[in-house]
């Protein structure tokens, strides 16, 4: 396998994962806006999570800050599959970003809130996966297409 | 066209998360706001509770005294959301708490309504309650949870903490326990069609649809 089509993949999977975080979020964005409860399977941790003064940045979710910045990703992803290499350099601080805030994330879970959200905690999963992924990536020699 | 594929995919997964974001917001808000929240009436001067959903003015009234640990208490929630929609304006629903000192959190699950009554919120947090009963029952510490509800539902947190410890919530349950125990109460959920008992045997859906109708048929209609 080319070094090319291995990066081509490598973004692609970028892509898909980023797309699954971007579903995650789009559902804990909606249920924030419309208010309803969230349990994990009988469990009240969601509860503690989402409703906790954390989960909002003034009036704005945080989930929706993920969702947008899932959405950067996969559209980052996609056009590096594509082969514009500049994306690649958008997705490096986009991701470093969401890994940033992914470990103050399960801080505030793990130490301040003594509670886990199973969908919080399924995003911090995909962000470690997206920056995996973004490591195994070789870096493009050439720029743009 | 390979030039265009990646703008395509890009605007295509855009349209599709913000109309499936749209579109699951709308359901999950027209859950939400299925009952007529502007029927909705809560509290009354002094210390007396008295929380009417539906029409104020309609010619029946179901009045329940309710434990919100009791788990039957929360199937009869639900059912009474489809006797609003089911009667319209023909039917109010009129909630009186009797938490029973079998249930741990019963108490403070009524303080945490009627707190959250205070500012107008009594049945968005009656049916946050209800949906979660099976969490915050089990909970070790469930007035933590009291207060994350009050924090969705859009609450002044702080003041709801201060309103749950106030006397005026506490007073408001008491009223409606002591009016339960004149009634001689004990078991949740009761209820009073009209002011008139419904039988043990009578507390089902098509039993509580017969009481309606013959109170009904009694009073002719707002």
């Amino acid at each position: 396998m080319t070094v090319s089509r291995f990066r081509t993949i490598l973004y692609t999977v970028i892509a898909i994962v980023a797309l699954a975080g971007l579903a995650d979020a789009t559902f804990l964005t909606v249920q924030a806006l419309t208010g309803e409860t969230l349990s994990c399977g009988g469990s009240p941790d969601c509860f503690r999570v989402l409703g906790s003064s954390y989960a909002k940045i003034g009036r704005v979710p945080v989930a929706m800050l993920g969702a947008f910045a899932y959405f950067c990703v996969f559209t980052f992803a996609i056009f590096a599959a594509f082969g514009y290499a500049r994306a690649r350099t958008f997705l490096i601080p986009t991701i470093g970003a969401m890994f940033l805030a992914t470990l103050w994330f399960l801080y505030v879970q793990a130490f301040l809130l003594h509670a886990y959200c199973r969908y919080c905690l399924l995003s911090a999963a995909m962000t470690f996966l997206l920056t995996g992924l973004l490591i195994a990536a070789p870096p493009q020699r050439r720029s743009g297409e | 066209m390979k030039r265009y594929l990646p703008f395509v995919i890009v605007v295509v997964v855009a349209l599709a998360t913000l109309g499936s974001g749209a579109m699951l917001y709308r359901v999950k808000h027209e859950q939400l706001q299925a009952l007529p929240q502007t029927n909705a009436v809560s509290g009354s001067s002094g210390s007396e509770s008295m929380h009417i959903r539906g029409n104020p003015d309609a010619p029946v009234t179901l009045e329940e005294f309710g434990d919100f640990q009791c788990p039957p208490c929360g199937s009869f929630a639900k059912f009474t959301e489809e006797l609003l929609k089911e009667y319209d304006s023909r039917v109010r629903i009129v909630f009186r708490h009797f938490p029973l000192s079998a249930h741990e959190h019963a108490r403070e699950a009524s303080l945490a309504a009627e707190a959250a009554g205070l500012q107008g919120h009594f049945w968005e947090m009656y049916d946050v309650l209800y949906r979660e009963q099976a969490a915050w029952a089990k909970a070790p510490n469930a007035r933590e949870l009291f207060e994350s509800y009050a924090g969705t539902i859009g609450l002044n947190v702080d003041q709801f903490k201060k309103d749950m410890d106030g006397e005026q919530a506490k007073e408001r349950v008491e009223s409606d326990q002591a009016r339960g125990q004149s009634l001689g109460i004990n078991l949740t959920p009761t209820i009073y069609i009209n002011g008139q008992p419904v039988d043990a045997k009578d507390k089902n859906p098509e039993g509580v649809r017969a009481e309606i109708n013959a109170a009904l048929a009694k009073k002719p209609q707002a």
